[in-house]
């Protein structure tokens, strides 16, 4: 029997329950919305370069959302997602690993392969599901990947990515890779049984992996209080013997000093690491949602004044790394570019017909072919109801 | 050539593909150290060491989703869950995360490299929840390979192939022939293909078809009816899916005749997906209607068991209703 795992607390003679309570869990703050350090603030590493390419990731992240919710009202796109009032949870989490670490996330965190140089064309490729989507426009809007970037393609099934990290991470630490995993996911997703899964296997398994979770106050429309009554995500960390910090996820600098910091404990020790970065989902959850049925309007009024983007710039502005003139260009140019791409991606043609049956295995069985060949017999039976097809195999 | 029970040949062909690639992981409940439930690992912690051989936490979902991650990353993830009957748990890391990860990427990624070895079946007073044969579940998934061996060369040949193999594939194990069922294995590395049935023994009059432990159960009954002058041919189709729907065509072509015998219960079973593809395929050459020999539709009993499986007489009983059809 192994009865070393657990703190020795003393005994005691009369029954003493604890509670959440007992564990008192500091949240990390080193930048203020007005752009000021807090007097003893210990900063990450970050150099104008570093501070001016997060910025412009931002800044894209902002206007690409913009951009697309209107192209979604106006018809052009099924789907989409923004990630309002988070964005430097993602960006701030990227902007602190090596490019040879692996990221997942949940969908919330397009950030991510925009710091890492996804491309515009190949954001829009995804969105219009188009023949020059990397995932061959097999998944709904968001769900974006990259091999060449080491960001795992994106899955809607919530959380099932946490366990998966693990075992990536695991793999890496197997190989003696100087790498880890980055896991994102947000506060609702950690009810799913796979949080508990990964989390206690990184633990156990002594896996390099950080998971780093976007606690928004919501699940759709259900509330924070409404998920869970313990002191939020970040005290279940410490249930599982996993090193743990909470942070302002809207200090960008605050995400980038705890990420620095757990991405050298994982790589060096073999050992998982939870962020728990407070935030809120300042848009709606998707664009099939409509926010004012659960919500008030005073209260999402109150977040906006914190938004993470403006306390950067507020930052920049007094490093004087940053003036309102590039601002402007920065914005206008981006909302120029943005457009432009959606008017491109929506004109490419869908992918081939060929494409409904590859991939299932790493080769068509027979049964594929045939199903396959079937389809098309019939597309060109009825070539005026399926115009993308017809006439093209 | 060596005397093996269908146990050592999982466990020699488990050591030959961890010797052979220094990235093969073997992980599940009680797998590492003490070797398995039923022994299936044993030694291997011994010889490629705790990395490569380990103890899971008791949690199906976390061992398949950890193996879905190790298979994404390239490592060789060769994951047990203890019996069949708790593969449930893991369900949607097999479904919606192994069985689509290749296709939703676009090839981006994939996880080719995961085998998930689980014993199956029943015939062992397992009772509710050590007898299930959850294979149709896992047939109606596109992206998965099932594969199901019948004896100990079948296993080794099956389940190395399996790990090789670049889609992910779940091999079930029928746990009642782990030691009953022994035969000679070649000592050396071999693979046996995958989507492949294999005809066991040509006959004329009917075609019987079954996988993994009920093939012992069918070749007893085709015995018994060649006493009474009736030739069987007898199949094994071994991969659930994709399987092989050529042989056992060109089979029922010649016969007339298929009676399809598992272990799962009737309704929805792969007997059914069986027969509605081969009365497609063959419906000018059918004499009889398609046998299903199967459980009831009822969860697996204990006290009754006997009573409850697809056994030789109701196979035997099967195969002279439809020659006197």
């Amino acid at each position: 029997m192994n009865n070393e795992l657990y703190n020795d607390g003393p005994i005691v003679h009369q029954a003493t329950f604890i509670d959440g309570n007992s564990v008192i869990i500091p949240e990390l703050k080193l930048l203020d919305q007005d752009g000021n350090t807090y007097p003893g603030a210990d900063l990450p590493d970050i150099d104008k370069t570093l501070a001016i390419k997060i910025y412009k990731t931002l800044a894209f992240h902002r206007v690409l959302d913009e951009r697309m919710v209107a192209s979604q009202r106006q018809g052009r796109l099924s789907f989409y997602m923004t990630a309002l009032g988070e964005e430097a949870a993602s960006v701030g989490g990227a902007a602190g690993l090596e490019p040879q670490d692996m990221i997942m996330t949940q969908y919330r965190e397009q950030g991510v392969l925009m710091f890492r140089g996804f491309s515009l064309e190949n954001f829009m490729n995804q969105l219009f599901s188009n023949a020059k989507d990397l995932g061959k426009g097999r998944q709904m809007p968001i769900h974006y990947g990259s091999k060449e970037l080491n960001c795992m393609t994106v899955s809607s099934t919530l959380a099932t990515q946490i366990p998966q990290a693990t075992g990536y991470a695991y793999g890496q630490k197997v190989q003696g890779l100087n790498a880890i995993t980055l896991c994102y996911f947000g506060e609702g997703a950690a009810s799913e049984g796979d949080f508990h899964a990964g989390l206690n296997m990184a633990a156990v398994q002594e896996a390099p992996v950080v998971f780093f979770c976007r606690n928004n106050g919501y699940a759709i429309s259900t509330p924070a209080d409404e998920q869970y009554k313990g002191n939020g995500i970040a005290s279940r960390g410490v249930g599982y013997g996993i090193k743990t910090i909470r942070v302002d996820g809207n200090d960008i600098l605050a995400v980038l000093k705890a990420m620095q910091l757990a991405r050298e404990y994982a790589v060096s020790e073999h050992k998982p690491v939870l962020i728990e970065a407070m935030s809120y989902r300042l848009g709606a959850h998707s664009t099939s949602d409509d926010p004012s049925g659960y919500r008030t309007k005073e209260e999402e009024a109150k977040w906006q004044a914190n938004d993470p983007i403006l306390r950067m710039k507020n930052w920049l502005l007094k490093q004087e790394w940053w003036d309102e003139a590039q601002e402007t260009i920065l914005f206008e140019q981006l909302r120029e570019d943005i457009l432009a791409a959606v008017k491109v991606a929506e004109k490419v043609d869908k992918p081939h017909i060929d494409t409904m049956i590859t991939d299932v295995y790493d080769v068509p069985t027979p049964q594929l072919k045939a199903q396959l060949e079937a389809v098309k017999a019939h597309v060109n039976k009825y070539p005026e109801s399926y115009p993308f097809t017809a006439g093209k195999f | 050539m060596a005397q093996m029970n269908l146990l050592h040949a999982i466990n020699n062909a488990l050591d030959i593909a961890m010797a052979d690639n220094d990235r093969t992981v073997c992980f599940g409940e009680d797998v590492g150290h003490f070797g398995g439930v039923f022994r299936a690992t044993s030694g291997l912690q011994e010889k490629y060491g705790k990395t490569r051989c380990f103890n899971s936490p008791l949690v199906e979902q976390g061992i398949i989703g950890f193996a879905n991650g190790l298979a994404a990353q390239g490592s060789v993830a060769i994951a047990e869950i203890q019996f069949a009957d708790y593969i449930f748990p893991a369900f949607d890391q097999i479904v919606n995360e192994a069985a689509k990860f290749r296709y939703r990427t676009g090839n981006e990624f994939d996880v080719g490299k995961l085998t998930i070895r689980a014993p199956y079946g029943g015939g062992i007073a397992g009772g509710l929840y050590h007898s299930q044969s959850p294979e149709a579940y896992f047939a109606h998934t596109p992206g998965l390979k099932v594969v199901i061996p019948r004896n100990p060369y079948q296993a080794k040949g099956l389940l190395l192939a399996s790990i090789r193999d670049d889609n992910p594939v779940v091999f079930f194990e029928p746990k009642r022939l782990y030691r009953a069922s022994v035969g000679e294995v070649p000592e050396e590395d071999y693979q046996l293909p995958l989507g492949k049935a294999e005809v066991v023994q040509t006959g004329k009059d009917i075609t019987l078809l079954a996988w993994g432990a009920q093939m012992e159960i069918i070749e007893k009954a085709a015995k018994m009816a060649s006493e009474d002058g009736i030739s069987c041919e007898i199949i094994d189709l071994r991969t659930i899916i994709p399987w092989d729907i050529e042989t056992v065509t060109q089979s029922v072509m010649k016969t007339g005749r298929l009676l399809v015998s598992q272990e799962a219960p009737l309704t929805a079973g792969f007997a059914s997906e069986i027969a509605a593809t081969i009365q497609n395929e063959c419906f000018l050459h059918l004499e009889s209607p398609i046998a299903r020999v199967c459980g009831l539709d009822t969860p697996y009993p204990l006290a009754l068991e006997k009573e409850y499986i697809s056994d030789h007489l109701k196979v035997y009983e099967a195969i002279k209703t439809s020659i006197n059809f």
